[in-house]
């Protein structure tokens, strides 16, 4: 099959549930000799939400890194949907296609209002001499305040993003997120400083979400991973150590041994 | 929802903007007023140096003003604006000097005084053209933004960001200062480009063609303003405020932000070379002196003075700078870099919004109490 490395959304393919989304083939990235992916494979069908979890350095965040755009690899590929070749690309065109990333720190633009982050995070046309006329159509208004609601940002809408707390500026990332209405989710570690509500709320969007697209989390609270995971993958020093059901994870003598110190 | 003018769209919500450019309009009105039809022996009459005074710092507002674009909202600190400024300068200037003629010393009517002096035989191939007042004024726009595009182009590519972007602006204004001194490059070298008679016709000593520079200065400055004013008014303009604040982040939403890099750098650099077109006339001389870095610096300091990323903070930090330094570079000499030095010390310590901060937050405090 010829990796096509065009920006376009059609060679995406027709995506039906079940359908592979994403292929991570053989990707290896090494910073001044430390190999920080080695080999790296699996592959993420569009409908699913898969959970990736694994010790401190085991190349969760480089993993994300690689398939964003932002650090490009040494060897392997890495396809979105049917043909197009991500590692081709370059960040801004690999968002636009359709892969959407929530950072571990949560990142929102701080001197723009909660409402203008959304806005900002919009799908919509982002080459530079559009922005600079274009108008928020009441159904995209509509759909920013939608959004808000769901986030429960609604009372904050004009407040700057920068006074808002850890907790809320994880809601933001979320709503950008969905704002963004990317095919593929990356999720890094969104429970992170919410109350057991809040992680209920999240479980939920996720789960939601995952129906008409793909959903990757990282994580390391485990009950959130218990309560939202059908299929996890374990990472280790850098390429898949084992991958199945929560169950079967926790039952795995390799897993048991590396991850869980036992 | 009423229809306004778009003027008053561009200012709805722009307080600070709305009075500090009328309260400009009244100053110009009033000194080309009593310039113009006030007898010379009243009390009320004000000189034509003030006049000219008044003109050079509203072209200075203005590039500060396009300096205050690209470094209090895109965050790259370019300490080589003076360069665009220059530029344009020169552009304007080669237009005067052409309409010099034969008026020159040496009485040449197709060479400029300076040429004669070098023994050229004929006009250089980039002085043709510059006959025409149009053509100059494309150019002057023109050469300062295909510079500004291509270092761009580069600078941002590459990513080079922060303090090393601040560098190597730094580095270019040096180094089209040092080529400009050179008497081969056919600018006139280190004495510049100077003796102007008269431009579009106009007797340039005359007092109707002060005040009418004064004016087309002062409208220039307000379209600057607008145009700004609307670039960050709209969506864009809250992208290149996210780039100033998280640029890696705005790429993963979709945005490239280079693109976006060098559309702002370019317009600003197209605004600082009308400053520097609209400077030269009033002034009557250029330089390679205006390329030098420290000038570039010292208006890094109107803008922190009067404070970044309001716009009209830097055309309020640019009048003050200079008239404080037109002021104590005739009464202290010795004094003034020393003073200006420790202002940008003192206003980066305690005064990081600038005049502008100072300001509303006394107002804060007064409502308070």
């Amino acid at each position: 099959m010829k990796l096509l490395k065009h920006e376009n959304e059609q060679n995406i393919g027709d995506l039906k549930k079940g359908d592979r989304i994403l292929l991570v083939d053989g990707v290896s990235v090494s910073f001044d000799g430390f190999k920080a992916l080695n080999n790296l494979s699996f592959s993420i069908d569009y409908g699913e939400l898969r959970c990736i979890i694994g010790a401190n350095g085991a190349g969760k965040s480089t993993m994300m890194d690689v398939v964003t755009g932002k650090t490009k690899p040494d060897e392997g590929h890495v396809t979105f949907g049917e043909a197009v070749d991500l590692l081709a690309m370059d960040e801004p065109s690999i968002a636009h296609i359709g892969v959407g990333r929530k950072f571990q720190k949560p990142t929102v633009f701080a001197n723009n209002s909660v409402f203008e982050n959304l806005e900002l995070a919009m799908k919509d046309d982002k080459r530079f001499f559009k922005t600079l006329f274009s108008k928020l159509s009441s159904e995209q208004k509509g759909k920013i305040e939608e959004t808000m609601k769901l986030i429960g940002l609604t009372d904050l809408a004009y407040q700057d993003a920068g006074i808002l707390s850890h907790g809320q500026k994880q809601w933001l990332e979320i709503g950008m997120l969905i704002m963004q209405e990317p095919k593929l989710l990356l999720v890094d570690e969104p429970v992170a400083g919410m109350t057991p509500q809040e992680v209920e709320n999240t479980a939920e969007i996720l789960t939601n979400l995952a129906k008409d697209n793909a959903v990757v989390v990282v994580e390391h609270d485990m009950e959130f991973i218990r309560s939202i995971a059908k299929k996890v993958t374990v990472l280790h020093e850098g390429s898949v150590l084992a991958e199945g059901s929560m169950d079967a994870i926790q039952n795995n003598e390799k897993v048991r041994k590396v991850y869980l110190g036992e | 929802m009423k229809r306004q003018p778009l003027v008053l769209k561009i200012l709805e919500n722009d307080k600070g903007g709305k009075i500090v450019l009328s309260t400009l309009a009244v100053v110009v009105f009033v000194v080309a007023f009593c310039n113009l039809f006030v007898p010379s022996d009243s009390i009320f009459y004000i000189s034509t140096f003030t006049v000219t005074i008044l003109g050079k710092y509203l072209a200075f507002a203005l590039l500060a003003l396009a300096l205050d674009l690209v470094w209090g909202y895109l965050g790259v600190l370019s300490l080589g604006h003076g360069a665009f400024f220059a530029l344009g300068g020169y552009a304007w200037a080669m237009y005067l000097m052409r309409q010099i003629g034969d008026r020159g010393v040496y009485g040449n009517p197709e060479l400029p005084d300076f040429m004669v002096f070098m023994n050229l035989q004929e006009l250089p191939w980039f002085w043709y053209g510059f006959d025409n007042p149009l053509f100059a004024f494309l150019m002057v726009g023109l050469i300062p933004g295909i510079l500004a595009f291509v270092f761009g182009w580069f600078a941002f590519k590459s990513r080079v960001t922060g303090v090393y972007l601040s560098i190597i602006t730094q580095a270019m204004t040096y180094a089209l200062m040092l080529a400009f001194f050179r008497n081969d490059m056919g600018f006139g070298g280190n004495n510049g480009l100077t003796d102007f008679k008269d431009i579009l016709g106009f007797d340039l000593s005359s007092d109707s063609t002060r005040v009418g520079l004064l004016i087309i200065t002062f409208i220039a400055l307000v379209l600057g303003y607008l145009v700004c004013r609307f670039i960050i008014n709209s969506r864009l303009g809250r992208v290149v405020i996210s780039i100033r604040d998280a640029e890696s982040r705005v790429r993963f939403l979709g945005y490239k932000v280079e693109q976006y890099k060098l559309f702002i750098f370019v317009v600003s650099a197209i605004l600082a070379a009308i400053a520097g077109a609209l400077y030269v006339p009033q002034v009557g001389i250029i330089n390679p002196g205006v390329f030098s870095p420290l000038f570039s610096i010292e208006l890094v300091i109107w803008v922190a003075i009067g404070g970044r990323g309001t716009l009209y903070g830097a055309i309020i930090g640019a009048i003050i700078v200079s008239f404080a330094s037109t002021y104590f570079t005739s009464a202290l000499p010795e004094v003034w870099l020393y003073a200006l030095g420790a202002l940008f010390v003192l206003v980066t310590l305690y005064l990081p919004k600038g005049v502008v901060g100072l300001i509303s937050q006394i107002n804060s405090r007064v409502k308070k109490a």
